[in-house]
């Protein structure tokens, strides 16, 4: 094994080859919040909100810790004046999505980020891509996907897929951090599954 | 047609080519890029074709159907050779003319020649209209010279060349550094160091190792790649081969954006062409070094001209970026080491090789060397691609390259870098232009696209376009990118329509911040560069709007109002039967009124009031004047006076 020393928030902290800042900085107990990060899956670097500052010849650049190599010599900081506005910034930008998310009021209390900010959207999901990635790397069935692009990205079931496979697993449910999975679930249930094939109680 | 199997044989074969061309035989040569087939060279060239027969001329006559020559105004462009005689706005009738009085009785028809605006003075020689003559062609100056899908004419201008001396006079080492010193800057972007980039393809772990032309141009207004693409396919090849070897790849891809038909077709030929002449496949010219190439189209997605985007798009799967490090250099296409470069760039690579670093880096400033394609486009009189050394002042490409703005219109910005580069105001215009100065400035070089902007330019609504553009363009996978464009969309759309109020711009800046901070790639980084360079230099537009909802281009539409000055109105019905709303109330002498409530501030009113009379009148920011009563609508002509 060989040993990489970093300094995180002025702690020494150790990591293998091949961990990312993220999961070094977790090994030593110190949390960076989250939100499209899943241990399970390959990082996504999506939602940012796990951005840190690293010291480099004397400047501080910020990168997403859980996409950033481990790498000696590193130092780490994952709280900072700005670190802290653009998590906020951030959050509030989620918030038009999904005002009532637990998950995002806990973050947002932590950062102070308003949740009024910007006028309401109308789809809830944040894109953070749980559902599509566990399906696709855990599961491998691709049974949810993303369409389009843009501003006009969304999730959605693939009916041929889902029909067959989705009623018996369900497993991606509790990840989504805004419960939009489950309402575009009940949509194409409603919309395409073949009768009976339904089979909610 | 057989195999050349050796340099020597390439010789030979280019020695026939040059010996068997006169170079005082009359050579008509007629642009046929993109921009001039759109204003009819298709049309000129069977013409020309059908004129040659007719008079028998095929022998002491040669034609030839090039690429772009750049100066896209003028087209159709046709230059007679030797004396680089050059019609401008060609159509198929002046043809016959052509043939017998130029090429037959030596006689120049003024009639087709350049005009200078301002002296009124007329140029017959290419080398004389100002488009040209402050020009430096270097990378672009083959295009004229051949027709991009003869091997011949390629040969015969010293094509291959380079790739001889790099394969039989130079190890893979020594090419690398000799781009290296030359300090060439990749023309796609970024302008990272492209000997630099190689170096470390070369020496990274991991076979097979790839190259790649990034030809998916995607800025508005854009498109020095694809001329050159068009108009010098085998020039990109002999580059992109020379890097091959020099990093030893054995596989290549050009990945081209799915609306460069033309640039496709050519380049497809030349493949081609080279595969069964042995300057692709194995063995090339006997130096026992292996390379073939690719074509992959792609499907219509701005983001896939950056590279790991392109890269993932090329594997088949949605294009969109991966957080670098690690770059392609090291970990690219299927995980292996990979150079990719665009167009421009590899274009770059037979003259870097052929006339060595030290010539090449003798042109240009410190930082950055050689020339620099520009398409100059927008509010300019001279709309074309121009070719100029990097520092040359932005104001001579602008006044005279470019021509000024036509319309006596003022300059207020150049829009450079694309969608995510920015405004350069009038004060900055003799910044001396290369990747670090336009840095500098709040804009930055990108692809060299650079869109002129003149007073009726509102800078608002030229931030809100952009970002607009992004929007649509963003592979929407990270929070700061999609989500800050749409609130960015959101709120400069409202300051254009007079909703705009004085904490949008704190939200703006905020939003910049997060963007250009913690977004995945380099699109969302840049995303917020037309907000800021806007507001950097046009903050006083951008207040007139909030709190005085008004725009001072009179351009944005629902701030702007259309009157008709009773004094000046006519009464000659053009703007009443010209109005899609029916919101012009008037009758044949009587004097027109704009109902303000019907008026969609269309402005179409505005342009066809005849320019004698200039009786519509715009204003922003202010209410229109009451309409004249009634009773004083009647015109009174003074001659029915008297």
């Amino acid at each position: 094994m060989s040993g990489i020393r970093m300094r995180i928030d002025g702690k020494e902290v150790q990591a293998t080859e091949g961990m990312t800042v993220l999961e070094a900085a977790q090994s030593a107990g110190i949390s960076i919040p989250t939100l499209c990060h899943h241990e399970k899956l390959a990082p996504f670097g999506g939602c940012r909100l796990c951005i840190v500052e690293i010291a480099v010849h004397g400047r501080n650049n910020i990168v997403a810790s859980c996409v950033h190599q481990a790498e000696d010599d590193l130092i780490i900081n994952t709280r900072s004046e700005k670190i802290d506005r653009i998590r906020k910034s951030i959050l509030e930008l989620l918030l038009a999505h999904a005002p009532d998310s637990p998950q995002l009021q806990e973050l947002a209390a932590d950062y102070g980020a308003e949740k009024n900010k910007f006028k309401p959207e109308p789809s809830f999901c944040i894109h953070c891509g749980l559902c599509v990635r566990y399906c696709a790397e855990i599961k491998k069935k691709h049974a949810v996907g993303f369409i389009d692009r843009g501003i006009r990205k969304e999730i959605s079931f693939l009916p041929e897929i889902a029909s067959a496979e989705c009623n018996d697993c369900k497993e991606c449910f509790p990840l989504c951090p805004t419960s939009y999975l489950q309402a575009a679930f009940v949509l194409v249930e409603s919309l395409a599954f073949p009768r009976g094939k339904a089979t909610r109680a | 047609m057989t195999l050349i199997d050796s340099s020597v044989e390439l010789e030979e074969l280019r020695g026939r080519i040059v010996s068997e061309r006169d170079p005082d035989t009359p050579c008509i040569t007629v642009c046929s890029g993109t921009g001039c087939l759109a204003s009819g060279a298709r049309e000129v060239i069977a013409a020309f074709s059908h004129e040659i027969e007719a008079h028998e001329l095929k022998v002491e006559l040669d034609f030839r159907a090039t690429g772009c020559h750049g100066f896209c105004e003028k087209g159709p462009i046709v230059v007679i050779d030797p004396d680089e005689i050059c019609y401008l706005q060609v159509t198929p009738d002046d043809v016959p003319e052509i043939i017998t009085k130029t090429i037959k009785g030596n006689e120049v028809i003024e009639r087709l020649l350049y005009v200078d605006q301002n002296t009124g003075e007329k140029a017959v020689h290419e080398s004389d209209i100002p488009f040209y003559k402050y020009q430096k062609r270097m990378v672009f100056a083959a295009n004229r010279r051949i027709d991009p899908k003869s091997f011949e004419d390629y040969l015969a201008i010293g094509g291959y060349q380079a790739l001889i001396k790099a394969f039989f006079e130079m190890t893979p080492e020594q090419v690398v550094s000799e781009v290296k010193d030359a300090n060439l800057r990749g023309r796609g972007g970024g302008g990272f160091p492209a000997g630099k980039k190689w170096e470390i393809a070369r020496s990274a772990p991991g076979e097979p190792k790839y190259v790649i032309v990034n030809c998916d141009e995607g800025d508005p207004g854009a498109y020095m790649d694809r001329s050159l693409m068009e108009g010098n396919p085998y020039g990109v090849l002999e580059g992109l081969t020379i890097g091959a070897y020099a990093i030893g790849s054995h596989e290549g891809y050009v990945y081209i954006r799915q609306e460069y038909p033309l640039a496709l077709e050519n380049l497809r030929a030349a493949i081609e062409e080279a595969e069964k002449r042995g300057l692709l496949g194995t063995d090339i010219l006997g130096s026992g070094f292996d390379f073939q190439v690719k074509v992959h189209r792609g499907a219509g997605a701005f983001v896939c001209g950056e590279e790991t985007a392109l890269i993932i798009s090329l594997e088949g799967e949605v294009g969109e970026p991966k957080p670098r490090p690690p770059y392609p250099a090291v970990n690219g296409l299927w995980g292996k080491p990979t150079i990719i470069n665009n167009v421009e760039t590899w274009a770059n690579v037979p003259l870097i090789i052929n006339k060595g670093a030290a010539a090449f880096a003798s042109i240009g400033t410190e930082g950055s060397k050689g020339t620099k394609i520009f398409s100059l486009v927008g509010k300019i009189a001279n709309t074309g691609l121009v070719e100029v050394p990097m520092g040359i002042n932005l104001r001579d490409v602008i006044y005279k390259i470019g021509g000024g703005i036509p319309g006596g219109k003022k300059f207020k910005a150049v829009q450079t870098g694309g969608p995510s580069g920015g405004c350069i105001p009038e004060e900055r215009l003799d910044l001396e232009v290369d990747f670090d100065e336009l840095t500098k400035a709040g804009s930055m070089m990108g692809s060299g696209g650079m869109i002129v902007m003149d007073e009726e330019t509102c800078m608002v609504d030229v931030a809100r376009y952009f970002v607009d553009f992004l929007t649509d363009e963003s592979c929407g996978k990270c929070v700061p990118c999609r989500e800050g464009l749409r609130q960015m969309q959101r709120i400069l759309t409202d300051i254009t329509e007079g909703k705009g109020k004085e904490s949008d711009i704190e939200v703006l800046q905020e939003l910049a911040e997060t963007a250009r901070e913690a977004s995945l790639c380099a699109l969302g980084k840049t995303a917020p560069n037309p907000f800021l360079s806007t507001f950097r230099y046009f903050r006083d537009e951008y207040e007139a709007h909030i709190k005085e909802k008004r725009c001072p281009a009179l351009s944005c539409k629902k701030l702007v109002s259309y009157f008709i000055e009773p004094e000046k109105c006519k009464a000659c019905l053009i703007c009443l039967k010209e109005c899609p709303a029916g919101a012009i109330d008037g009758a044949k002498k009587t004097i027109h009124i704009i109902d303000q409530e019907k008026c969609d501030a269309c402005g179409i009113c505005f342009e066809v009031c005849p320019s004698r009379f200039e009786a519509v009148m715009r204003v922003s920011g202010e209410p229109v004047p009451p309409p004249i009563p009634e009773e004083q609508r009647m015109v009174i002509r003074k001659s029915k006076q008297q």
